[in-house]
């Protein structure tokens, strides 16, 4: 039993040890932190990544970027915390339920690090925790606006597509959307869960019984990618009024082959890469922009989709 | 339980094999998770010992999470040794809480009622889990997988319904001075800490209201908890007549009711204490963070039975400890949290969570072997 104890310690040893090496070696500079809601699973969160990784080598600072496995929020206030007792110059979060992470947030900030909420959240709740500014998208704003285009299209009636129920924040695109168009939410706003098989036969059972159905609503490409492929499946691609929050390869082929109609980018790009940089001009110079920084609503149509084609899924 | 043997000096009985009294203390289920745990801290005091894990903020982090692991592993643990399986535990930490917010803010009951309420509910579902095993004959694994989506199900559903919404906030505010709440939610010797932070061995708030408090200002219930329920496991494991049977029902359920154990009993009572479990543990949370969301605890099943294997518990039943299931919480949560501030790309986490669930398995199995003399 001794030498196989021994060569299972060994193995772990050169199992650990590059991997440490590999992340641990560009700290030097500031260091930063940024803690997000969403699980493993979620594409979307790739452009931030990138955002932050593009921004640390320009800023030269380091960058680490931390999510609960699972999506659970309690895991992510355990993460906050684990993140504040780190020390890091500054920690950029999301404020996805502002019960639970109020508290972890406000203690970060108590203890004198810089926090900037991106993503989740509202000016009011940004300000309550004592962070610097809110750098995102205005969620009911957004949906609002993309209501009232529907609304001009001659749209009256809807489904949503919410594959993140329990995101709160996130569904408060579809009442704006229902307030934009002057219709009732009701029960028009579908929990289609995560996995994309599910999704897409949810959105099919949900045509099938209300045939007369406007327009389609989804939520990001964890939802919208499985509705494409349902549209063409029962035929209504091309025909219904389909409309999308933020972007991926599919959402683009979608709009530029006219099954989707357009999608609202809240460019997460600027949202990962922007905090990081005025934290560290704010830690080097003392500088700070005066207010929140709105990364979107920007539609995007067929019209000029050569940039965010070339990057969608990677900056865009 | 106790053992009021008159016997005189004890004579060497020949029926059972000589064997040093340190072998005896080494050679026990618990030895894989003593060493992974020595292991584990060596590991990450070598590579993150400047990187605040070990500040009295960072320990906390990681007992934290560790405990709320205990908690869970106590009750998969117990059950498991018993011969059954608890799939539904995470949803049942996502329906607990979801029903101590509706009872106590959507309803406006008093908290400790709604508290009180919600135990009874869930111990009662659990009992239901245990007595569809046993009646039906079905692996414990089917019927409890049903009741994860049905109880998952539920905790979405009906905030959605009543409150159009599945996050129900609020819980801090109606808890304030709640007897029953504070024994889930508050914090021990906090005059300790007080003292401690005071006199600059911890660190202390930098700016802002509570400038001067140190910032870790208390135990929290939550380890309180995970340590209670550790020794009463422990306690009821291996010392009492009730111990001995969920071994025994856990080892030959039919060999066991030959002898009298009653083995649906002990089951049912087991699958009662994981919801119990589990309820403390979402009573704990909802407390602390004072919101119910519909996706609390979801693959919290899984963490509470790897925390148990990694501690040396059979999965077949039968054997086990709740010390090893403890140290496996230990293991698990360190692990977790000490990647973060070793800084290490968080998307590996699951390959290290493999690796380790790998390593114990097979270190524990040689231990067992080594136990049991099984070949």
């Amino acid at each position: 039993m001794k030498p196989l104890f021994k060569s299972l310690v060994l193995a772990t040893a050169f199992v650990v040890a590059p991997l440490l090496g590999a992340t641990t070696a560009s700290a030097e500079g500031e260091k930063y932190i940024l803690v997000s809601h969403a699980p493993d699973s979620d594409s979307w969160w790739n452009t931030i990544k990138n955002g932050i990784a593009l921004a640390g080598e320009q800023m030269d600072v380091s960058v680490e970027y931390r999510n609960p496995p699972t999506g659970d929020l309690a895991d992510m206030a355990r993460i906050i915390e684990q993140a504040a007792a780190s020390n890091p110059n500054g920690i950029i979060t999301t404020l996805a339920d502002y019960d639970v992470l109020s508290g972890p947030i406000r203690a970060a900030v108590d203890q004198g690090i810089n926090v900037i909420i991106m993503n989740s959240g509202t000016a009011e709740q940004t300000r309550e925790v004592g962070a610097l500014m809110f750098v995102g998208q205005p969620e009911y704003d957004a949906g609002y606006a993309a209501g009232l285009r529907a609304k001009s299209d001659g749209v009256k009636s809807f489904v949503c597509v919410n594959h993140v129920i329990s995101n709160t924040v996130v569904a408060e695109r579809c009442r704006g959307f229902a307030d934009g168009l002057g219709v009732p939410l009701g029960s028009s706003m579908i929990d289609s869960g995560q996995d994309p098989a599910e999704i897409k036969n949810r959105v099919l059972a949900y045509l099938a019984a209300n045939p007369d159905t406007d327009a389609v609503l989804t939520l990001g490409p964890t939802s919208a990618d499985p509705t494409i492929l349902a549209l063409q499946e029962n035929g209504m691609a091309g025909d219904i009024y389909f409309g999308t929050f933020d972007l991926g390869d599919e959402i683009v082929k979608g709009i530029k082959s006219g099954i989707i109609k357009w999608g609202i980018d809240q460019q997460p790009f600027l949202q990962a890469y922007l905090p990081v940089v005025i934290l560290t001009n704010y830690d080097r110079y003392g500088v700070l922009p005066g207010n929140n920084i709105n990364s979107g609503p920007g539609f995007v149509t067929a019209d000029g989709l050569e940039l965010v084609e070339k990057f969608a899924g990677e900056y865009r | 339980m106790v053992t009021s043997n008159p016997s005189p000096a004890p004579v060497a009985d020949e029926r059972i094999k000589e064997r040093s009294s340190l072998r005896k203390a080494l050679v026990r289920p618990e030895l894989g998770g003593m060493c992974g745990t020595v292991l584990v801290f060596t590991f990450f005091l070598l590579t993150a010992f400047d990187s605040g894990m070990f500040t009295s903020q960072g320990i906390l982090n990681w007992t934290l999470v560790s405990a709320q692991f205990a908690i869970i592993a106590v009750g998969a643990c117990l059950l498991m040794i018993s011969g059954e399986f608890d799939l539904s535990m995470g949803s049942m930490i996502g329906f607990a809480g979801m029903m101590i917010a509706i009872f106590g803010v959507t309803l406006g009951w008093p908290i400790w009622f709604a508290i009180i309420v919600t135990f009874v509910l869930c111990m009662g579902i659990g009992a239901l889990n245990g007595y569809i095993v046993i009646k039906t004959g079905l692996p414990s694994f089917i019927v409890t997988l049903a009741l994860l989506f049905i109880l998952r199900g539920f905790t979405i559903f009906l905030p959605q319904t009543i409150e159009r919404k599945t996050i129900i906030g609020g819980i801090r505010d109606v808890a304030e001075g709640d007897w029953l709440a504070s024994l889930f939610g508050g914090k021990v010797l906090t005059g300790l800490f007080q003292w401690l932070g005071d006199a600059g061995l911890i660190a202390t708030f930098e700016r802002g209201v509570k400038a001067g408090q140190p910032i870790v200002d208390g135990v929290p219930m939550l380890v309180v908890w995970a340590i209670g329920l550790i020794i009463f496991g422990h306690v009821l494991l291996t010392k009492t007549r009730f111990g001995n049977w969920i071994f025994a029902a856990g080892g030959d359920a039919q060999a066991a009711r030959y002898v009298g154990v009653p083995v649906s009993r002990v089951k049912i009572l087991m699958f009662m204490f994981t919801a119990f479990c589990a309820t403390v543990f979402a009573t704990c949370q909802v407390m602390e963070f004072g919101s119910a969301g519909a996706d609390r605890g979801v693959l919290k099943e899984f963490e509470a039975i790897i925390s148990v294997v990694i501690g040396g518990a059979l999965l077949t039943g039968g054997y086990g400890s709740v010390l090893g299931a403890a140290l496996g919480a230990l293991i698990f949560g360190v692990v977790q949290q000490g990647l973060f501030f070793a800084g290490v790309e968080s998307s590996l986490f699951r390959v290290f969570l493999g690796i380790i669930l790998l390593l114990a398995v097979v270190l524990n199995t040689y231990i067992r072997r080594m136990i049991t003399g099984e070949r």
